[in-house]
């Protein structure tokens, strides 16, 4: 009997979590933007997104290097490295750049974000901007839901224009792919609404995802040490294992069914 | 009624399962200095946090100013938070930004004033609890007395009808305690604002509070002013003033007998 | 000043990410046929497509001048049809030409080979709609290695 009250138990705990995080993301994001909020929000940009760019340029540089490498030694025994250009370009728009910046936010930013957010509370701060008349989920919580919405996309961008680049300099500056078929048998079969625009609509979805995730975990956090440093891995296994789930759901929606 | 600020009346109030106030009534003169005390864990915070509308009560009423906290609406109870603040026990300023821009916060958040006036207001604020030289410092660079005393600044920002101070003295040495007992006593009196301590510092608050609860066993065990609670004859109040280890409020926590547990008889 | 410095970085942020856009969308994008280029139509008529898919490019002589539309079965005599799109600056083909079905490399995509066919002095140009008469499918694998054993079993 006891494992069915459990089951129970769990089951009511898990959807009344998501329940907060509902209405935690609705009181934040219904309000009237203010020039003040946009500030907020800029600020929380440069937090999340510029402080995470050289990690996000860094990594696809390296991944775009390595992918030209392994694909041109597969590539090469068909006399297929003509290829390398596509097959660089669309695993990057395509897979590498949303998911992978999604994961590299995550432990980034995501992490980050829960840490403060759940310090803040533990330091009695959100408590005393509501004491001081001043609603956190405005002021804390949508910024931050903004700027990682923002933010994320714009890294994944970055991110797949970087390996490209990177994939060119390893396929064509070093092994000798020829620069010519290398960029041009990329563009006669990488498509912009196919492949850039909907890489662009998972790493929106990913961000969504994420941000939440991190910043509900802060918000819901036990504000003791170790309930932060819980929320704080719970905010990366799960926007991690979040993001790889919905990379197989919006795949199979985009390029699953011809 | 009209001389009181706050009146709490007949409030149960209980956090998972456990009960805290058992119909408990509490009433804040207008323009005095109120202790609330009692022992640790008792729920003085919560108290607190009652009349800031940030709990609400099983059973009764919270009223200030005449007008019911539990029964507000979101934006009418921020705009009644506007007329109270509270100073937090760990000061919870915000630690990205300066003092200066702590105390400005309230101001710049709910006022129209220029960059010049705020400037003027803060650093009268901050000029009042003497740390005008600081308020260019960030929170993590200031002393326990400083960051409370930073916090009252920014408590005082908006001239607040209603003060809490949620344990002003704990953790502090004697001295800042000094400071902090003469800046409630002298806000108190300058400002004519409604104040109320939450402590277990005795000695300290005694000297300072018109009128005095005192908090136990989720009820209220003795109230008055300082004179009628040190003369009061309640055992309670008497174990709480001297500081007994025990008394009619247990040492220990409620729990088998010693002998009944080690010989697992607990069944 | 930190203000300032937040937002001097958040703009460079939003320039990179332009930058980023304009490389994706310039070098590595296919710009030749997107949909604001006018195009005709033409029909040809299959007996095997191969691995031939939509979007596939149509080329002469290696010049991409169009795409294949779509592909469908022709419900009477079960052949496939495929609808292309050619580029309105190539619009004066003789009905002479020819379509055929080819691979890129040993391994690459199909693409449609188109063969301008000779123009005499009164020759009719493919115009929209028209179909394709002279055709050359897929080459498939599976029936080259077929008809390569039964000439040798017939020897």
């Amino acid at each position: 009997m006891n494992w069915i009250i459990d089951i129970g138990t769990n089951t009511l705990t898990k959807v009344v979590g998501i329940g907060r995080a509902f209405l935690m993301l609705t009181g934040a994001l219904i309000a009237f933007p203010q020039w003040k909020n946009v500030r907020l929000t800029i600020k929380q940009i440069y937090i999340v997104g510029v402080q995470s760019l050289l990690i996000i340029m860094v990594s696809g540089l390296f991944i775009g290097m390595v992918m030209a490498l392994q694909g041109y030694t597969i590539l090469v025994d068909y006399g297929a490295e003509g290829s390398l250009g596509p097959m660089v370009s669309l695993s990057l728009l395509r897979e590498l750049g949303p998911v992978v910046t999604g994961l590299l936010f995550a432990g980034r930013a995501g992490s980050a974000l829960t840490a403060e957010i759940g310090l803040m509370k533990a330091t009695e701060q959100l408590s005393s901007l509501e004491m001081m008349a001043v609603d956190p989920l405005r002021r804390i919580v949508a910024p931050r839901m903004w700027a990682g919405v923002i933010a994320m996309p714009m890294l994944a961008l970055i991110f797949s224009a970087i390996g490209i680049l990177g994939g060119h300099l390893v396929g064509v500056e070093w092994l000798g792919v020829d620069s010519g078929s290398y960029w041009s048998i990329m563009q006669a079969t990488v498509e912009w609404d196919k492949d850039v625009v909907n890489g662009v609509i998972k790493s929106i979805v990913f961000a969504i995802v994420v941000t939440w995730i991190a910043i509900f975990k802060g918000y819901d956090a036990i504000p003791t040490s170790e309930g932060i440093s819980l929320a704080t891995t719970q905010t990366v296994v799960l926007s991690s294992l979040t993001v790889l789930g919905l990379d197989f759901v919006l795949t199979a929606l985009m390029f699953g069914i011809n | 009624m009209n001389d009181h600020l706050v009146e709490i009346q007949n409030i149960t109030f209980s956090r998972s399962e456990r009960l805290i106030y058992d119909d408990i009534s509490i009433s804040i003169p207008k323009g005095k200095i109120t202790a609330i005390m009692g022992p640790s864990g008792i729920g003085k915070t919560t108290m607190l946090r009652l009349i800031g509308g940030q709990l609400k009560p099983d059973k009764g009423d919270i009223t200030f100013a005449g007008k019911s906290i539990p029964a507000m609406s979101r934006s009418t109870l921020y705009q009644t938070r506007k007329s109270m603040s509270m100073l937090f026990q760990s000061g919870a300023l915000f630690t990205d930004m300066s003092v200066f821009d702590n105390v400005a916060f309230a101001l710049r958040e709910h006022t129209q004033l220029s960059e010049s006036v705020i400037k003027t207001l803060v650093l009268l604020k901050l000029e009042a609890v003497g740390l005008r030289g600081a308020a260019q410092l960030l929170p993590s660079e200031l002393s326990g007395g400083m960051a409370r005393r930073a916090a009252l600044a920014r408590a005082i920002a908006l001239d607040p009808e209603l003060i809490m101070y949620d344990e002003p003295f704990a953790g502090q040495d004697p001295i800042s305690m000094g400071v902090l007992v003469k800046l409630i006593r002298s806000l108190s009196e300058a400002l004519s604002v409604t104040s109320i301590v939450v402590t277990h510092d005795v000695n300290e608050v005694l000297d300072i509070a018109d009128y005095v609860y005192i908090l136990a066993n989720q009820k209220v065990i003795g109230h008055g002013t300082a004179q009628q609670i040190k003369q009061s004859d309640s055992p309670l109040v008497q174990q709480f003033l001297q500081g007994q280890a025990d008394g009619p409020v247990p040492f220990h926590y409620p729990a088998p007998t010693l002998q009944a547990q080690l010989l697992g008889e607990d069944k | 000043m930190t203000t300032r410095k937040t937002e001097l970085m958040v703009g460079l942020f939003v320039i990179l990410t332009i930058a980023a856009g304009l490389l994706l969308a310039l070098k590595v994008v296919n710009q030749g046929f997107s949909n604001n280029e006018s195009t005709y139509t033409l029909y040809a008529k299959f007996d095997n497509i191969g691995g031939l898919q939509t979007r596939s490019a149509v080329k002469v002589g290696g010049v991409t001048i169009g795409r294949v539309e779509s592909i469908d079965l022709d419900p009477e005599d079960f052949n496939p049809v495929v609808m292309i799109s050619l580029s309105d600056k190539y619009n004066n083909f003789p009905d002479t030409s020819s379509a055929s079905i080819l691979t890129s490399g040993l391994l690459g995509e199909q693409y449609i080979g188109f063969q301008p066919g000779f123009a005499f002095d009164d020759f009719v140009v493919l115009a929209d709609g028209d179909y394709i008469q002279d055709t050359k499918s897929a080459l498939v694998l599976e029936d080259l290695i077929g008809q390569f054993l039964f000439s040798r079993n017939s020897e």
